[in-house]
């Protein structure tokens, strides 16, 4: 199986708080890394970094055999232009804690902005793609809302459904329940599961171990910047290995 | 003691029996009658003063109402605010896009120009632009004089003023955007110029327009300021005929009405603007 991801001894401070202390991680292409860990442990910065939303100390990250945000000349990475980033953006997925979807635009427009505009897809092309995703994450009849007329899970799910738009070769999610009412949780993660089925590769950064358990071909534990263990949900979550991990999950659980 | 008689015991003794059926009166407030009373009495006073003061001479100012000359010098009153407005919030844009830039120059010159042009009474400005030919009698072989006319030293000077208020509007407005909503434009591969065109300035907008609206409503009354450099504007207007006629009020008064007249209808303009870029955002607050 080909590598989707590939992480390398990645490094990052902010300031003089160094977040992550050397992250090697590869994620294969089909399937499903889910990575939990105590909140400050780097595990959302690092999600970030995939897509170069946040730049990266040392180290390197590719994605589908690309390197991101750099291009390498013998032994020096020369940051990218801008639009180079964005073009490397767009096979890429990124879901937000937060949903950020753009609240003063229909739910629609919200989902062809990115088509449209960044792929320069026809529009009428876009609005046809765009109704069967909201038809499949189960908002066909909410295209012309507003997001702020949708509950938090709704909400979610159009945020899932704008970025499957660009039709992206990896999926990151950023604690995409946290910011949700409990009973709204189950219908985000039911469609995050759908996609995980039909081979979509993904990382998501999570709280749900219910989650990672059933889903999940790889769970990452990270504390304090590092990873700690990595492995099946099986071994990881119920024989974890390492004092830190068993102490989080005890809480959690 | 069994619940029910715990439950009678701790209800008010007089609760009522049919409870739906009783009546509901609101608490009296005599004293919001007596203050309204007193304000209307006052305001009664006031207007029957105005309007029986023969000095107002309101047939005066029926006669000048829509004369030629006052028409003309409302015609400049107009367009000069809307210049002034429309040229100092695109420099205001400007300095405001260069404050935020990460360009440690452009963020210093911005915030200079803010300091500098907001110290300077725009009246201050005004003669100094007027008189700029002491300091540069020729400017590209021109002399000063016959380039920088009144008109255009008013159209500089309240430009210039405007934009350092602008500037802070706008910069106001961009950093009332979600960061979060620049960050998803980012994830989405939206470039800049898209993102700063569909993201940030369209949510910018509902922060920027009720500022803007008192600005613009300042600016049409402050522009009476360019009557001190013989711009035939609405004042200067009115006064080149009090000061031939002698009939100060009631030509003062054609200016006071035409003004109001104006900033209603901006006011009015201004709710619809608002409403516009409130959509998806529930109310108008």
């Amino acid at each position: 199986m080909t590598v989707m991801v590939d992480i390398r001894s990645v490094h990052k401070s902010f300031g003089s708080l160094e977040v992550l202390k050397g992250i090697d991680l590869a994620v294969r292409t089909g399937e499903v890394t889910v990575i939990l860990g105590p909140s400050g442990s780097g595990k959302s910065t690092l999600l970030r970094t995939v897509n170069h939303l946040e730049k990266v100390d040392r180290g390197a990250i590719s994605v589908d055999g690309t390197l991101i945000g750099y291009r390498r000349s013998g032994d020096k990475l020369y940051e990218l232009p801008e639009r180079e980033v964005l073009r490397q953006r767009t096979r890429i997925g990124f879901v937000f804690q937060n949903f950020h979807l753009f609240p003063h635009l229909t739910v629609l427009d919200n989902v062809i902005e990115a088509p449209v505009s960044a792929l320069g897809r026809p529009r009428r092309e876009a609005v046809e793609s765009a109704r069967r995703l909201l038809a499949r994450v189960g908002l066909a009849d909410k295209a012309d809302s507003h997001p702020r007329q949708l509950s938090g899970g709704q909400q979610q799910r159009v945020a899932i459904a704008r970025a499957l738009a660009l039709e992206p070769r990896l999926l990151l999610f950023d604690e995409p329940t946290s910011a949700l009412d409990p009973e709204l949780v189950g219908e985000v993660l039911d469609v995050i599961k759908d996609l995980a089925h039909q081979g979509t590769t993904m990382i998501v950064v999570t709280h749900e171990i219910g989650f990672a358990r059933e889903v999940a071909d790889t769970v990452v534990f990270m504390d304090d910047g590092r990873i700690v263990e990595q492995g099946p949900p099986a071994d990881v979550l119920d024989r974890p290995r390492h004092e830190r991990t068993r102490a989080f999950l005890s809480k959690v659980l | 003691m069994s619940s029910d008689t715990l439950a009678k015991a701790s209800a008010v003794p007089d609760t009522p029996e049919h409870a739906e059926s009783l009546r509901i009166v609101p608490h009296r407030r005599p004293g919001q009658w007596a203050a309204a009373v007193a304000v209307l009495a006052l305001l009664a006073l006031a207007l029957t003063s105005v309007l029986r003061n023969e000095a107002f001479q309101w047939d005066v100012v029926a006669d000048y109402f829509t004369s030629g000359a006052v028409l003309r010098g409302l015609w400049l009153t107009l367009w000069l605010t809307a210049v002034v407005m429309v040229l100092g919030f695109a420099l205001g844009t400007l300095l405001a896009a260069a404050r935020l830039s990460s360009n440690p120059v452009l963020r210093s010159v911005s915030w200079g120009y803010v300091w500098l042009f907001r110290s300077i009474p725009v009246l201050v400005q005004l003669l100094l632009w007027f008189n700029i030919g002491a300091l540069y009698p020729q400017i590209l072989g021109v002399r000063t004089v016959d380039l920088l006319g009144p008109v255009t030293v008013a159209i500089i000077g309240l430009t210039l003023h405007e934009a350092a208020y602008a500037a802070e509007v706008v910069r106001g407005g961009i950093l009332s955007v979600d960061r979060g909503q620049i960050e998803a434009a980012q994830a989405l591969g939206l470039s800049r110029w898209r993102r700063w065109r569909r993201i940030v300035l369209p949510q910018a907008m509902r922060s920027i327009v009720p500022p803007a609206g008192n600005m613009l409503v300042g600016t049409l009354k402050g522009t009476s300021i360019v009557s001190v450099i013989a711009v035939q504007d609405l004042l200067y207007s009115v006064q080149l005929v009090y000061h031939r006629t002698y009939q100060v009020i009631p030509l003062l008064m054609v200016a006071t009405v035409w003004y109001t007249v104006v900033t209603s209808v901006l006011s009015a303009g201004q709710y619809y603007v608002e409403k516009h870029y409130a959509r998806g955002f529930g109310s108008t607050r």
